[in-house]
């Protein structure tokens, strides 16, 4: 990070933001990471809607949903709340 | 445009800032009112009550949310402008740094009146001085007309893309605010031509777009951010080479209000009077320099070469212009009508004394604090101050350096 | 006031619209308000521009020289959202008057926490409401000052334990009730008010969408819990605010032009009484509440209960529901 750092002459005034929060992965918080159980998942598209980090999408063209592990905190709502319990949480490196 | 067409009209100072508003095409006013600005807003509502503008007026709960309606407003691409006093810029406080922190042109009118406790409505630079950090660019005024000219002249300053900071216009409570003056008003299309539209620079966003400076849903920014020790110092010097641009972007404006009314306050930053060959001068900010300039020519018809420097610019503090108007003058008093408690005498004393510090000449430089609360400042008490400067000359010492002036 | 609703959020329809607050905010994991803010995001419907209070959503979403928003967004200041968008709001009208507005119409929205709103903001929100501005102020309520350590609000329920408002030994929690912050607004007869909870997303939606489609001001309180601050694990985010909708200690309801009226997900609870959970199941789950259930302070434990039945009555009163 510190090897992009720039000097006032080269930013945008008045802190204006010039990067995408997208570009800051937030995945390595993670310790536990949810696996969905595809046999299982009806698709209902309740995790998508409850995750606080966008981090469960829904490609249209697949008409699939999928985890977005640059992004996923692991916190768990989506196991917690999957209805058909389609989600597990496994720890990370295990 | 020539100065011919301009019409005379009797008008307050209060009543002069409101007709420059109401001609410079402003599209927020949001505004509180407070004794002694209250004049201002009350007769920007009747404009906006008679149809004679098409701003949209919030009169806020407080001042605080008026100042923020401003930045908001100023931040989605309008022209804004507030106006408030004593505890009322003081509740503006936080804002104030919001304000240029944001790079908003906010113009602000201050009716410059003594800050509680005890309460009092009257007259001295306490508030707007407490102010003198917050990256505004600060104008003095010395008499309505005057206070005319600067709100005009205040928006096409305020929003040069290359300063984009906000400016304060501050006034003499009563002195000026509530005192009827005649006042020359150019026609409508003159000050609609000469503060233009607003201009929006293009700045990068997020999608490392070039986009204009503006809360816009074509084309979003985003402003305000969380900016810790990795960024934060680089805005503030940002701001810093915004300021030194502003004496420029002043004395340009200034000349072209100038050619348009014939007016001229010195060169827009300094007002010199009788200077050129002074030996003992004084300095200050606002009205009082009227009342100075009368001391000065019945000074200069008994033979004392006395002289005048009215600072009309604060902020920035015109550095350069105070040197070459000063450097040459023997003894000089500073009159500083607000007081730093505590400190080695008033603002801008404090300021004066240090950008003559290195001038090979080393003048004499005191300082007397007076009017606090509104307390008049006649001619015998600046007499007094010139008398005291006659005496440092021929004794060539000094013996009091900070001194209250008028005070029982 | 209100438009007649005539559409609907089906999941797939709001699955494939546009993230307007994207991932890689810094929110803790479980955040409950960023979860609010993402599903009314979801709601807008055009042009929108957002201001943001000081607090926990201003900061993780705007580390500078990061932005997680695709929308314009400005935050000025703590106490000060409803101001802000007064003036984007003076400024739009204003541009629109003088044929400067490339948008037909741009929609407003201040969000701002339980401590931007019940307490330091409320005179500001007051004003906004007063001058009768065209915006929608969203309240995301964790009932505390999480932004800087779990300090109590105005929001605080009665006997939590925060870090100004201590679970001591004589002292067990917080000993005033919470602000009816949403009542206080009714009071200002603004179009619409509503209070509404993360765990009920559809209703979330459509009540940020009538605020948007309301014509002045419009107030949604969304309950929104924290894990750090109220100390549970962080996958029960969802099930939280379901049980204080499911206990009665956050009930559902609208008020179109100050008429009341119970959302379905708390008018069961007078239909179904007995799908009415107990308060303690509520409780126990938060360790800011772990002081209650140690035997000096259980007497909390039904002074909390008085307070849910009480406000629960008076409510059902306003619904004319009794």
């Amino acid at each position: 990070m510190r090897d992009e750092q720039k000097g006032w002459k080269d930013i945008p005034i008045a802190g204006v933001c010039w990067k995408p929060a997208t570009e800051y992965h937030t995945g390595d918080w993670r310790t536990f990471k949810p696996v969905r159980d595809q046999a299982k998942c009806t698709k209902c598209l309740l995790c998508p809607m409850i995750c606080p980090d966008t981090a469960i999408k829904w490609n249209k063209a697949t008409e699939d949903i999928e985890f977005d592990y640059n992004f996923c905190k692991g916190c768990g709502i989506c196991a917690h709340e999957c209805p058909v319990d389609a989600i597990k949480m496994v720890r990370e490196g295990a | 445009m020539k100065a011919g067409q301009q019409e005379t009209r009797a008008m307050n100072g209060d009543e002069a800032v409101a007709y420059a508003v109401k001609q410079s095409d402003v599209d927020v006013v949001a505004a509180y009112p407070i004794t002694p600005q209250t004049i201002i807003v009350e007769r920007f509502s009747e404009y906006v009550a008679d149809g004679k503008v098409k701003t949209e007026f919030v009169c806020t709960e407080s001042e605080h949310s008026a100042l923020s309606a401003c930045v908001a407003a100023s931040a989605t691409g309008a022209r804004t402008f507030t106006a408030s006093a004593s505890a009322g810029l003081a509740l503006m406080h936080e804002i104030l740094y919001v304000t240029s922190g944001c790079r908003a042109p906010v113009v602000m009118a201050i009716a410059n009146r003594a800050l509680s406790a005890p309460i009092n409505i009257h007259c001295d630079h306490s508030d707007s001085m407490a102010e003198r950090d917050s990256s505004w660019v600060q104008i003095y005024v010395e008499n309505s007309q005057e206070a005319y000219d600067s709100i005009i002249q205040a928006f096409r300053i305020a929003e040069h893309p290359d300063l984009l900071l906000p400016v304060m216009v501050c006034l003499d409570a009563f002195f000026l605010s509530h005192t009827l003056e005649n006042v020359k008003v150019l026609p409508d299309e003159a000050v609609r031509e000469f503060v233009g539209n607003r201009q929006l620079p293009l700045i990068t966003n997020h999608n490392g777009e070039k986009v204009p400076f503006k809360l816009d849903p074509d084309n979003p920014i985003t402003m305000g951010p969380l900016d810790l020790f990795d960024y934060y110092f680089e805005h503030k010097r940002q701001q810093e080479e915004a300021m030194q641009k502003a004496a420029q972007i002043i004395t340009e404006t200034h000349n072209a209000y100038s050619q348009l009314t014939g007016r001229r306050y010195g060169n827009g930053l300094v007002d010199s009077y009788r200077l050129e060959d002074a030996e003992i001068a004084t300095v200050c900010v606002g009205s009082t320099a009227g009342t100075t300039k009368t001391v000065v020519d019945q000074l200069r018809a008994k033979g004392v070469k006395a002289g005048l420097l009215r600072l009309r610019n604060f902020r920035p503090l015109p550095v350069r212009d105070i040197k070459e108007a000063l450097e040459n003058i023997s003894a000089i008093a500073v009159m500083d009508r607000s007081n730093s408690f505590g400190g080695y005498g008033g603002p801008i004393f404090h300021e004066l004394r240090h950008v003559l510090y290195d001038t090979s000449s080393h003048p004499y430089v005191v300082d007397y604090i007076y009017g606090l609360g509104g307390r008049d400042m006649p001619q015998n008490i600046i007499k007094g101050i010139y008398k005291d400067l006659m005496e440092i000359v021929e004794t060539k010492s000094v013996k009091e350096y900070v001194q209250f002036a008028g005070v029982r | 006031m209100v438009a007649t609703i005539s559409w609907k959020f089906t999941a797939r329809e709001i699955a494939e619209k546009p993230e307007l607050f994207t991932s890689g905010h810094r929110a803790c994991a479980g955040c409950g308000p960023a979860i609010a803010l993402r599903q009314i995001m979801k709601a807008t419907r055009g042009p929108t521009i957002v201001t943001n209070a000081t607090g926990c959503m201003e900061v993780v979403s705007t580390i500078y020289p990061y932005t997680a928003w695709k929308v314009p967004w400005i935050h000025t200041a703590f106490e000060n959202a409803a101001a802000n968008a007064s003036g984007i709001e003076a400024a739009l009208k204003a541009m629109k008057r003088k044929r400067r507005l490339k948008q037909e119409k741009v929609d407003v929205i201040a969000f701002a926490g339980d401590g931007g709103t019940f307490d330091i903001g409320i005179q500001a929100l007051s004003g906004a409401a007063e001058r009768g501005h065209d915006f929608l102020y969203v309240l995301y309520d964790n009932e505390a000052y999480m932004n800087t350590g779990i300090q109590r609000s105005g929001g605080t329920p009665h006997g939590a334990s925060t870090t100004t408002s201590p679970g001591g030994t004589d002292i067990p929690g917080k000993t005033q009730m919470k602000k009816p912050i949403a009542d206080i607004m009714v009071a200002h007869e603004i179009p619409y008010v509503a209070t509404a909870s993360i765990a009920y997303w559809q209703d979330l939606l459509i009540k940020a969408r009538k605020g948007l489609e309301a014509e002045g001001p419009a107030f949604l309180h969304v309950f929104a819990p924290c894990p750090r601050g109220w100390r549970y694990d962080t996958s029960k985010t969802i099930e939280l605010a379901r049980l204080a909708v499911e206990t009665c200690i956050f009930p559902l309801w609208e008020a179109i032009d100050s008429e009341y009226s119970l959302s379905p997900q708390s008018k069961i609870m007078t239909l179904k009484p007995e799908r009415r959970k107990d308060v303690r199941e509520y409780l126990k789950m938060q360790r800011r509440f772990g002081h209650l259930f140690k035997p000096k302070f259980e007497h909390v434990l039904t002074d909390i209960q008085k307070i849910i039945d009480k406000r629960w009555n008076k409510l059902l009163k306003k619904c004319s529901m009794t």
